[in-house]
């Protein structure tokens, strides 16, 4: 099972959590703060996976954006780097060619998507066609009140 | 992504400029957080940040509390929240809002809020009881989006003790038309079992009709919930190791929809978490294993593609390959398979491999061998992380041949390492490794040092403890442990001569208890300069307070070899008014002690051999004093529970700040350990040279001397010269003899034939590191026969483990059981005709065809369980039934007289061993339960030394008689009792034993075996009147409320309900009023288990208190199926 999932720039700076275990704000900043020093001191050709404290760490850089996750002792280190690939694409897909400021600037969306790809810390559903089928139904919705409220100007 | 545009932050501003061009649409949607963002990113110090966020995070304060503030603005608000809290600032004001928007905004809104929710907040917080009735609301409401987000905020975070609030409309969910709800619901369930697995436990049957549903993502989401039930439990699901292999085989064969494809591999997410279930099904249990070598073989035969799925594929085959019962064909392929990881250019491929090597050493050490060029080019590999998987693969493969290589490697690897949680870790496997393999006593004692100071304060306690305990008990030969003394006293002498405030405290005790103990074993070295030394560690001002007593307790025993008085007078009279209540007392011992030494031989003689002191453990001695005090009104002594108890129930003031602040080791060492100055005889120069030559550690190039030696010692120098002699004729030579031992087709063969001298410098380190392998290896016989003798003893322990649940029903062989399934037809065929399972497809999971006959089998299964625990009760009121059974009949007539009369559990048997048969009940007694082991001999010659133990870590097991059973006459039957009272409760007890007989060649024969015992054997009714059930009531502190089901249909259904308990569980109903009853029971006299039961809705909601923290948990679980299954 998943434990957590980091991503962030270049830089250091987070730009999605998401914790599947229950930890303490103080926990979760101090482990953010140490992992995303380790992730970034490592040189680009050294190995994804990294056992970190008691954690087994993979990651993997996309441009300017590194995507971090944590997982259990018995857990397969490629299908999660997998996760991790499948989880870009669908952000590619959505985002239409994603780069990092549509995760910065869309973040809701990026966290609905993963809610719809990863569940409790496991993989749901790992059709590309499915994930996205959620996330347009649930938006669509959108452009439907929007247009309604528009429509009758309703009191906003 | 590889087509990914690289738009780093720099490019920023100018997008941003351009407001009016559409790609920027996007980014402006939310325009006040697009600001925020803007506002951010034109910073330039964490200061001005810090104040932005906290203006912003005011405003939204403003905001949110205000009235006329609308969802809308809510929702927008939110989103602005969440990204400040993702800075890393504290927004707690606005969680309450969260649950509010989840709860009143439309879906789009709810959306954010429970989106919210999730980051916000985790399920232990106590605003999540707020979303509650949200979460209900939504799971009822006709629009599947809401139905949706519900279930995704469940299966991420809910609170444990409202698991049954909504428990039913999740289950409800499961039938639901949309296979999204479906798949949610049971992930859903999944998190609940993860949780509160106690919750969900009666709804197995729900978790077998997901693995059947028609769609594989539903499927597919419930091997996660199977997953950990069989890690927890293998046994109960062996039945569907042919369904699980039946599905993998379809998988693998593309017969899924394109959907599941990724990268044109199917469903590989889905392979993988089969093939972890196979290798937990098929674990050291042959004939499962075998109904899985077909699909695994091509599993592997398919993964051909090169892409990294396929590998992380291949790799989860080869761990399940060498997790289940072996078959040499696929361990050979998996072999094969390692190899490529392991030679790949990849990295993330070959640390890996290396990983899997480290798996399957133990199992197949030549595999090492074949590699072993490629283990040394990665020990000196720039990423650290390959480095640290090489030395846990060299850690697996440590010998006493070549340890000192293997331990080297790792001491500089610590040294260039600066994480902690790795030092810690290899510095216990150092000090491991040395402790088993050292090959001499300075080698030994060096290693500990390096190890102590490298450790420092991260170290285990328990490194120094066995350190000293090694010291101090020492081996077979006392000349050997006289030298290994000297030799650590020599080398801690020098060590505080030098510069000791660098030392670690853990390492400066260790080294104070050793001069302590064993500097007089020098005879030219002083008393007085032991003891300067020992003053100049005390007026160190970094040493603990800790140390200096140590450091006191060691002046103690140096000052009875006629040391001058001077120093620890002065000493003691520094520290004998010190704060430190503990400093205080060795101080004044000090001065006590070393003023009188008569006194001071009598507490610390010396010159005492090595058997233990004995110690009169009842302290009789004082029974005068006892009296006398008692005598003159002091209180009776209570032992620290009962104080305990009764200050939690008085809450006096705690004592706690006067317990023992010294590890005990220490004092309860130094009394009972002196040794013998007797044996002075080594010369100090031979082991000044040896310091010396040991001192040597700590350059970086590679050192083989301390392997030389070695090999000289073990008559290896011979070998290696010849060795080294041809090195310069022939190249590869140094590895000859190893490769001819090792695989024949090794893939490093084709090294060049001028060799460059770093080349040869690591073919001399693999020839070193790898020298035990190749020797277990040349014998290759014997390296095989060790294998196998290793399979048979895991083969043995197996069926015993297997037993009990096979007892009725024979053990389930898979064509056995498809014959099984055939015959059941008639019931599975209701299950079959179910509305869903007409609309299967054929492209769908044909598996679900096959598989419809399955829950039905597994309900029997667990049926036929509950009847066989239960049978333990059925047979307390007609003990006389058991008679009528033949199987038992032989051994009933052996139970003990005075135990015939009382309840037993049918006699079931534990395991054979070729010449004796083990077989056991229980028998309740009104206090205890009584375990009996039947021993009956099926050979033909008298069996000697019969030796039966039982353990259990939840239970206290005393045997009757601990001697042994001299003599077994041929076909005769011994009974051996143990009396088991719980310690702490558990759903079941698992007991593990071990038989030992002699057979007539005089050898020793082990057998293991397990047996199961449920709770409920220990339960016995707690008869109270309704008054003290009130006054306990109310002093227990432990509790849990669960609601179970009431049996509607009978005319009291509170009444019948608590009858089947009591008749099921041997409560005592105290009293019943009304829809209220109250029922007691208890394991021991003080383990009493209170239960209060109410009608409420349909439903009996029972609250459970117990002075034990675990009973009413474990009880609960018993009630529930007690309930379910009548």
């Amino acid at each position: 099972m998943m434990q957590f999932m980091l991503l962030f720039s270049r830089q250091g700076k987070l730009r999605l959590q998401k914790w599947y275990v229950p930890l303490s704000d103080k926990e979760k900043k101090k482990i953010t703060r140490e992992l995303v020093q380790t992730v970034l001191a490592r040189k680009p050709k050294m190995c994804s996976f990294l056992e970190w404290r008691d954690l087994k760490i993979v990651y993997k850089r996309y441009a300017s954006l590194y995507f971090c996750c944590a997982t259990e002792g018995q857990d397969n280190e490629l299908i999660t780097l997998e996760i991790i690939h499948r989880y870009v694409e669908l952000l590619d897909k959505y985002f239409g060619s994603v780069c990092e400021l549509d995760i910065i600037f869309n973040f809701e969306k990026a966290y609905f998507i993963l809610d719809e790809f990863l569940l409790g810390g496991e993989a749901q559903e790992t059709s590309k066609k499915n994930v996205l089928k959620a996330i347009e139904q649930a938006d669509l919705l959108q452009e439907n009140i929007d247009f309604q409220t528009s429509l009758f100007a309703a009191p906003s | 992504m590889s087509d990914v545009v690289e738009k780093t932050l720099t490019a920023l501003p100018s997008l941003l400029s351009l407001d009016s061009q559409p790609g920027s649409a996007k980014l402006s949607t939310n325009s006040k957080l697009g600001s925020l963002i803007r506002g951010i990113t034109e910073l330039t110090s964490k200061h001005e940040e810090e104040k932005l966020i906290q203006r912003e995070l005011s405003s939204i304060k403003e905001q949110v509390s205000s009235p006329n503030t609308t969802m809308r603005q809510m929702k927008e608000l939110m989103v602005r929240t969440i990204y400040c809290e993702m800075l890393g600032y504290e927004a707690t004001f606005s969680y309450i809002h969260a649950i509010k928007l989840a709860q009143q905004g439309n879906v789009l809104e709810k959306r954010v809020g429970y989106l919210a929710v999730s980051l916000f907040l985790n399920e232990s917080h106590e605003l999540l009881l707020l979303l509650v009735n949200t979460v209900l609301k939504d799971l009822q409401s006709t629009n599947l989006i809401e139905v949706c987000m519900a279930l995704t905020v469940v299966s991420q975070m809910f609170p444990k003790d409202m698991i049954p609030a909504i428990l039913p409309l999740v289950e409800e969910k499961l039938n639901h038309s949309k296979e999204i709800i479906r798949r949610k619901a049971v992930l859903a369930l999944y998190k609940f079992y993860l949780i509160a697995p106690n919750q969900v436990q009666h709804i197995h049957n729900r978790f077998r009709k997901a693995l059947c549903d028609k769609d594989p993502g539903v499927m597919s989401a419930s091997l996660h919930i199977y997953l950990q039930l069989i890690q927890e439990n293998p046994e109960s699901y062996k039945d569907l190791t042919a369904s699980f292999v039946t599905i993998l085989k379809q998988v693998v064969a593309g017969k899924l929809p394109m959907d599941f494809n990724y990268h044109s591999v199917p469903a590989p997410w889905l392979q993988i978490q089969l093939l972890r279930i196979l290798s937990l099904l098929g674990k050291s249990d042959q004939s499962t294993s075998e109904v899985m070598y077909e699909i695994l073989d091509e599993s592997l035969r398919r993964a051909e593609m090169n892409h990294n799925i396929t590998y992380a594929i291949l790799y989860e085959c080869v761990k399940c390959i060498y997790t289940i019962h072996p078959k040499s064909e696929l361990l050979e392929k998996a072999a094969k398979v390692i190899g490529n990881f392991v030679l790949s250019q990849r990295i993330n491929l070959k640390y890996l491999g290396l990983k899997a090597l480290t798996y399957v050493v133990h199992q197949d050490p030549r595999l090492a061998l074949q590699h072993q060029m490629t283990i040394i080019e990665c020990l000196d590999h720039p990423d650290v992380i390959i480095k640290r998987e090489t030395l846990e693969l060299l850690f697996r493969i440590t010998n006493d041949q070549n340890v000192t290589v293997i331990v080297e490697k790792m001491l500089d690897f610590m040294s260039i390492n600066k994480e902690d949680h790795t030092t810690a870790d290899l510095v216990g496997k150092v000090a491991e490794l040395a402790e088993k393999y050292a090959p001499d006593n300075e080698w030994f004692v060096e290693t500990m040092n390096t190890v102590f100071s490298v450790g420092g304060d991260t170290l285990q306690p328990d490194i120094p403890n066995s350190f000293l305990k090694l010291l101090s008990e020492g081996f077979d030969d006392e000349e050997e442990n006289k030298k290994l003394r000297l030799f650590a006293v020599n080398s801690y002498i020098s060590l505080l001569q030098g510069e000791p405030s660098k030392l670690p405290q853990r390492f400066l005790q260790a080294i104070c208890w050793v001069l302590g103990e064993y500097s007089h074993l020098r005879e030219d070295v002083e008393p007085d300069l032991v003891l300067r030394l020992l003053v100049k560690l005390l007026n160190i001002k970094s040493t603990s307070s800790e140390t200096k007593s140590w450091i006191l307790m060691a002046m103690t025993k140096l000052c009875s070899g006629g040391a001058p008085l001077s120093v620890p007078l002065e000493v003691s009279e520094t520290y004998s008014s010190s704060m430190d209540t503990m400093l205080r007392q060795r101080a004044q011992e000090l001065q006590y002690l070393s003023q009188n030494p008569e006194l001071q031989a009598r507490v610390l003689p010396r010159g005492v051999s090595q058997e233990p002191m004995e110690v009169d453990s009842s302290l009789s001695f004082l029974d005068g004093f006892v009296s006398e005090a008692l005598a003159a009104g002091a209180a009776p002594y209570k032992p620290p529970h009962q104080r305990q108890e009764e200050l939690s129930r008085s809450k006096a003031l705690s004592l706690e700040p006067y317990g023992l602040s010294l590890p005990i080791s220490m004092s309860s060492c130094s009394i009972a350990d002196r040794q013998s100055p007797t044996l002075l005889s080594v010369s100090s120069g031979l082991s000044g040279d040896r310091t010396d030559h040991s001192h040597k550690g700590g350059s970086t190039t590679l050192k083989l001397d301390g392997v030389r030696r070695v090999w000289g010692k073990e008559g290896y120098l011979a070998q290696r010269e010849s060795a080294e002699e041809t090195a310069p004729v022939e190249a590869p030579s140094p590895l000859q003899p190893l490769v001819q031992q090792g695989d024949g087709d090794a893939s490093y063969s084709q090294t060049p034939t001028p060799i460059p001298e770093c080349e040869q410098e690591k073919q001399q380190l693999a020839s070193s590191l790898f020298v035990g392998l190749a020797s277990q290896s040349s014998v290759c016989l014997m390296g095989k026969s060790e294998q196998t003798s290793q399979r048979f003893r895991r083969k043995l322990k197996d069926p015993a483990a297997s037993f009990p649940s096979s007892t009725q029903n024979p053990l389930v062989s898979p064509p056995s059981s498809v014959g099984h399934l055939l015959l059941d037809s008639s019931i599975s065929s209701d299950l079959i005709s179910s509305p869903e399972q007409t609309h299967l497809s054929s492209v769908d999971l044909t598996v679900a065809n096959g598989e419809v006959e399955l829950p039905d089998r597994d309900m029997k299964g667990i049926k036929s369980t509950l009847l066989r625990e239960d049978s333990a009760l059925a047979a307390g009121s007609s003990p006389h039934e058991e008679l009528d059974r033949p199987k038992d009949s032989c051994l009933t007539s052996h139970l003990p007289a005075e135990l015939s009369g009382l309840p037993h559990s049918e006699i079931t048997p534990l395991c054979t061993s070729p010449s004796l048969d083990l077989s056991s009940c229980h028998v309740q007694k009104d206090d205890s339960l009584v375990l009996l082991v039947f021993m009956k001999s099926s050979s033909d010659y008298d069996i000697q030394q019969i030796q039966v133990q039982v353990t259990c870590e939840e239970l206290e097991v005393s045997c009757v008689c601990d001697s042994p059973v001299e003599e077994l006459k041929s076909h005769g039957v011994v009974v051996c009792q143990y009396f088991l009272t719980v310690k702490s409760p558990s759903v079941y007890f698992v007991l593990s034993g071990m038989m030992s007989h002699q057979i007539p060649d005089n050898s020793l024969q082990e057998t293991q075996f397990s047996h199961r015992i449920p709770l409920t054997s220990f339960l016995r009714p707690l008869r109270l009147s309704t008054e003290e059930y009130g006054t306990m009531w109310l002093a227990f502190s432990h509790d849990t409320k669960q609601n179970l089901p009431l049996m509607m249909d009978a005319e009291e259904p509170l009444t019948a309900t608590l009858k089947v308990l009591k008749d099921k569980l041997q409560l005592h109903v105290v009293e019943i009023i009304g829809n209220e009853g109250i029922v007691a029971c208890c394991l021991r006299q003080d383990q009493p288990c209170l239960l209060h039961c109410r009608v409420h809705a349909g439903m009996l909601a029972v609250w459970l208190r117990s002075p034990i923290p675990e009973l009413p948990d474990c009880l609960l679980y018993h009630c529930q199926r007690a309930l379910q299954e009548s």
